[in-house]
């Protein structure tokens, strides 16, 4: 009973702060059509700004400051890099985000080294909120989904409740039209790009706590953020939730299954076709396999169903 | 950091005249780690403690009449990239090189050495490893021109295991491994070693997860519990070890943790003072010994370095190899080889030997335990956090040394 | 994305067989310019790094379609060309080490094949995350197999085995390397012809407009999926010529770090044209192995690079050599000159204070040596002095400006 509660409990939770890192690259994908595969470096930003200001300021401080840099840096990027390519077709675009995932790395290397950094924990995030059982339930961790939940109803408040999120959305799948209504789609998108790569820098703010903030921190967590992002579904923020939350749950019970598939064999009296081979592909046990699940199901979705589960725009 | 700043291969002319001019009392030795990637910190902490001695070697005359010059070359972490180097090295006249980031690496470049050996002899190279672990480098794969200066896995294991089975409160143990040959091989040998040592005790877990994939530990934590393990070992180093000792404390696991790795660089950065007394490693050196030998070195790095001096391995290699140009009187690697093999030396963890039969360095490994800096047992912390690593135990070399099936192969004296 | 064709426009047959001899010859005479044994492994390497590129872009530059897992074939083929060496060494099959490339080339096909059915059901950005979610699990996965990976060890095997073909044992660097240029000439070739092919043609056509090519009665899928199998044959070829080369082969090759690198150097090079891909491959290596050797921040300007070349000159360098030549054909330079040799002297003020810049700041963050001064290209720097660093960021800065400005009026006019 413990471990189901705990899993659920773990669950959900690692499910939100993936969403915490997706929500920001699936709202610039459905914008751009793009995939922004810097993501993962601006969240690496957000982390890094972070320790710099909460080494000065504080780290309450810092929860503001530093999305919004990270905010800036990623409009910056969209004016002066993305936005000439526009026309060039979606490859060029992809392929300047992936070359700037090499130039942020070496920019944080540069002015911070490349030694993992002490980005401390406040104290009022220290300590446990409540115990299961046995098992305590941190309150960094609390604060992190509660972060997701607010980010969530915040984005999906001003997306649907005022005038600049419709005008998102309508540009979202009528560009042209929006423009000949007179809006400045260019800056509209900038505005999105750096809005998305803003909540990046919010996901790097508290997963710089939750990992280690040092150079590789993006490539860590770059490729389960797109696995996420995809099987969710573009253009849709519930997708993303939905998907997040089930890959998190996902693997947080994976983990305890320790059967493969020679032991299904075995159960139904099978396992003759197998053992004679000793094929090591079949005795994998599908708790070896967890964090590697979250690809098999990129896998699948795509070729089932390639706008994902609830997305509005076909990839 | 000495970075060749020659472009590496372009020169012809450069290579000629390197070769031919090699310094009769100066020893150039390559170091091929990574300077650039994710391990490029950690790399830069080995070779900064390897330094420090090359330093004293040559102010005190420790290599006879010799002079030790280390010149670094990036491998980006890459195998590929090793081997070429390994022939730039070649052609600028190096006759020694040094390398530990990795095994997979250290096994391509022994396995290049020896074919280059063969092929040209009077131009041998010797490899000197300084920390990879795999067992198989000093037996199926041993050989003549491989000195390894750092314990294996298999005889890490030995001593971790010992001291486990001394321990009448572990009964369930639970296995959390890297999914990869060494984690493999932890998992194996742990099971092996504690059955033969302890019978009673029951593993309750063997759990393998992909390197550096899992971003949560926490469902791994709350198998752990179910399983009612009291006692916790795990091979896995970096994040894979960060992020597990992490959870632990965020679910409140009552467990005692047994590593391999805790002592390394960034790792302690992660614990939280409720590991204090519930987190064992095991390591060839702690600052914190009987006696606090080495302390001179330690403080030394620290004030230069602002860093921690860790491992001890690296500060062998050098103290071994300058004792064994010393001896052998001459810089030829057949005859240092020769000359290194079977050295006695007392280091600051105690005597050391060179095992000749696999080139396995055998000396005592110590279990430390992850404690407050009280000044009294604990006198240096890492990572200044406050807390350092107390000595346990001290393991002498007999109980952790394993035998070999090394047949080596070896050149005319 | 440029829309060239990628024939060679109206050559005739005379210019065909000029520059096709030209190719040949200076893969012959190279290594006689580059002599050192680590100018050979790095050329060596270049030949893989040339067929690889070549059989990326047949997906990328031909068909339109990127892919973000195409290492996997690559490694593929180099450990099934490992594996074919040992068993050839043992005496199991009869394959002299000249066809061991055709192992790895079926390899890769087969594997093409079966990814293929999977990810060529997609196109567009969804085939690109196809590639790269499988890349992943693949490279994830081969950890989990050490007998046929090797695991973190890698696979070693020897190049030097009967039977042996006109007395050539293949032992020294000088016969791999010939033989390595051998197979790249014809992979080169091979390649080639597939442009000229109906297959190629309508892979192009696919590329430009695969709902029309539909209308003409062709399945866009299959020419899709018949590519990627000869994508993945010639990859493999690739990844087995360099297990000739390494007698090696580890993981790492099957990583996304590889196959971001033929991305890059391929980009680099012009994926709109033929031989981009060599050009990219030539440029990208000597970027990777030269700059790496004099400095800590190559990736850095890799990365830069990379991103200047998909900004300005989506055409990569090629693209930019055969613009600069229109550009003299027209006239252009005559007319402008003054004006291009100003923008040429800012823009290089530019790039040298710009790389000062960065070189500073490298050694300030990450130099072991701990003093300040440092050497750059031979002038000494001292990075403690911030008038230096002000008047470094202002060059950079206002030479940047100007150099801006004064192309946007040259394009102007």
């Amino acid at each position: 009973m413990e471990f189901v509660s705990i899993a659920i409990l773990n669950g959900v939770a690692y499910g939100l702060l993936l969403f915490l890192l997706s929500a920001g690259l699936t709202l610039t994908f459905s914008m751009m059509g793009v995939l922004n595969f810097a993501h993962a470096s601006f969240y690496m930003f957000g982390a890094y700004f972070a320790y710099a200001i909460s080494s000065t300021i504080g780290f309450w401080p810092a929860l503001v400051l530093s999305p919004l840099l990270v905010a800036v840096v990623g409009a910056g990027v969209e004016k002066f890099g993305l936005r000439s390519l526009h026309k060039h077709g979606h490859i060029s675009e992809l392929l300047l985000t992936y070359g700037l995932t090499y130039i942020m790395a070496e920019v944080v290397q540069m002015v911070w080294g490349r030694a993992p950094v002490p980005y401390a924990m406040p104290t009022q995030l220290q300590g446990s909120l409540f115990r299961i059982f046995t098992t305590t339930f941190p309150i960094f961790r609390a604060f992190m989904m509660l972060i997701a939940v607010l980010m969530l109803l915040g984005t999906y408040l001003v997306l649907t409740r005022t005038r600049v999120g419709l005008i998102i959305q309508a540009a979202l799948t009528h560009p042209e039209m929006v423009e000949s209504l007179g809006h400045n789609v260019p800056r509209i998108f900038m505005v999105v790009f750096g809005f998305g790569c803003g909540l990046a820098g919010l996901a790097g703010v508290l997963g710089g706590l939750a990992f280690a903030t040092e150079p590789a921190m993006a490539h860590m967590v770059g490729g389960i953020i797109f696995v996420v992002v995809v099987i969710g579904g573009l253009g849709s923020l519930r997708g993303a939730l939905l998907s997040s939350v089930m890959m998190g749950l996902i693997q947080s019970f994976a983990v305890a299954i320790d059967y493969s598939i020679a032991d299904l064999l075995r159960v139904l009296h099978l396992d003759y076709i197998a053992a004679p081979s000793g094929i090591a592909l079949l005795d994998i046990t599908v708790s070896q396999l967890a964090p590697v699940l979250p690809y098999l199901f990129l896998v699948v979705i795509l070729i089932a169903r390639p706008r994902g589960l609830f997305g509005t725009r076909d990839t | 950091m000495k970075l060749n700043r020659l472009a590496q291969y372009a020169l012809p002319l450069i290579t000629a005249l390197a070769a031919g001019g090699a310094n009769a009392d100066k020893v150039r030795v390559a170091v091929i780690d990574p300077s650039s990637g994710p391990f490029a910190a950690v790399a830069a902490n080995w070779y900064k403690s390897m330094l420090m001695q090359v330093d004293a070697v040559n102010a005190q005359k420790l290599a006879g009449e010799n002079t030790i010059e280390l010149v670094a070359f990036d491998n980006k972490g890459s195998a590929q990239e090793s081997q070429i180097l390994l022939r730039t090295v070649i052609d600028q006249g190096f006759r020694y090189v040094i390398q530990g980031g990795s095994s997979a690496i250290g096994a391509v470049l022994m396995d290049a050495v020896n074919k280059h050996n063969e092929r040209n002899q009077g131009k041998e190279i010797l490899l000197l490893n300084h920390s990879n672990a795999d067992p198989e480098l000093t037996n199926a794969k041993c050989s003549f021109w491989h000195f390894r200066f750092a314990p294996n896995s298999d005889m890490a294991t030995e001593a971790l295991t010992t001291e486990m089975a001394k321990n009448p409160a572990i009964k369930k143990v639970y296995i959390v491994s890297q999914n990869y040959p060494f984690g493999q091989a932890v998992s194996r040998s742990t099971r092996e070693y504690l059955k033969r040592k302890r019978a009673d005790i029951e593993i309750v877990g063997d759990d393998f997860h992909p390197i550096g994939q899992v971003k949560d530990f926490s469902p791994y934590i709350a198998k752990i519990k179910a399983s009612g393990a009291d006692t916790v070992t795990s091979g896995n180093w970096g994040p894979d070890l960060t992020l597990l000792l992490k959870a632990a404390s965020d679910a409140d696991l009552k467990v005692s943790f047994y590593t391999y790795f805790a002592n390394t660089y960034g790792v302690p950065l992660a614990l939280s003072p409720a590991s204090a007394g519930k987190l064992k490693n095991i390591a060839s050196f702690s600052p914190n010994n009987a006696g606090f030998n080495g302390k001179e070195f330690v403080e030394g790095f620290k004030g230069k370095y602002k860093e921690d001096f860790i491992l001890l391995p690296l500060y062998n290699t050098i103290a071994m190899f300058a004792e064994g140009l010393k001896r052998a009187k001459t810089i030829d690697p057949v005859k240092v080889a020769y000359a290194m093999e079977g050295i006695k030396m007392k280091t600051f963890s105690g005597e050391m030997e060179m095992r000749a039969a696999d080139h396995q360095m055998q000396a005592p490994l110590f279990i430390t335990s992850w404690a407050k800096v009280d000044g009294k047992s604990v006198r240096y912390d890492q990572n200044d956090t406050g807390y350092g690593w107390k000595v346990e135990q001290r393991i002498e070399p007999y109980v952790a040394s394993q035998p070999t099936s090394c047949q080596m192969a070896r050149p005319p004296r | 994305m440029p829309q060239e064709l990628t024939m060679k426009g109206s050559a005739t047959r005379m210019t065909m067989w000029l520059r096709w001899g030209l190719y040949g010859l200076v893969m012959v005479l190279a290594p006689m310019w580059f002599s050192g044994g680590g100018a050979i492994a790095v050329m060596s390497q270049m030949g893989s790094a040339i067929l690889f590129g070549l059989a990326f872009n047949i997906l990328l530059g031909q068909g339109g379609m990127l892919s973000f897992g195409h290492s996997v074939y690559y490694g593929l083929g180099c450990f099934f060309a490992v594996h074919a060496m040992n068993l050839a060494g043992k005496g199991f099959i009869w394959l002299p080490l000249p066809l061991v490339p055709l192992a790895g080339a079926l390899a890769g096909m087969v594997f093409g094949a079966l990814f293929g059915l999977i990810t060529t059901q997609r196109s567009g950005t969804a085939f690109a995350m196809l590639t790269f979610g499988l890349g992943e699990l693949v490279f994830l996965s081969a950890s989990m197999f050490p007998n046929f990976f090797g695991g973190e060890v890698g696979l070693t095997t020897t190049r030097v085995y009967a039977p042996q073909l006109l007395g050539l044992t293949f032992g020294p660097a000088i016969q791999v390397y010939y033989l390595i240029a051998l197979w790249v000439l014809v992979g080169t070739l091979a390649m080639y012809g597939l442009t000229l092919t109906p297959l190629g043609l309508l892979l192009n056509a696919v590329r430009d407009n695969a709902e029309r090519v539909a209308f003409i009665g062709y399945n866009a899928q299959r020419i899709r999926f018949a590519s990627l199998a000869l994508s993945g044959l010639f990859s493999g070829l690739a990844g087995a010529l360099a297990a000739i080369n390494f007698e090696s082969a580890t993981i790492e090759s099957l990583s996304a770090a590889q196959s971001g690198t033929v991305l890059v150097f391929t980009f680099i090079g012009g994926a709109g044209y033929f031989v981009g891909p060599i050009v990219g491959a030539i440029v990208g290596t000597m970027m990777t192995v030269l700059v790496s050797g004099i400095t800590m921040a190559w990736p850095l300007y890799l990365g830069l690079f990379f991103v200047l070349v998909v900004k300005f000159a989506p055409g990569g360098i090629v693209g930019m050599l055969i613009d600069g030549w229109r550009y003299v054909q027209r006239g252009e330079v005559a007319r402008n000159w003054r004006v291009l040799v100003v923008i040429m002297g800012v823009g290089l003020t530019c790039a040298l204070s710009a790389v000062t810049f960065i070189e500073m700041t490298y050694h300030r963050t990450m130099d072991t040596t701990g003093d300040a001064s440092m050497v750059l290209a031979g002038i000494a720097i001292n990075t403690a002095s911030w008038i230096l660093w002000v008047a470094v960021i202002c060059v950079t800065a206002v030479t940047g400006a100007v150099t801006w400005n004064l192309s946007r009026l040259l394009k102007k006019t």
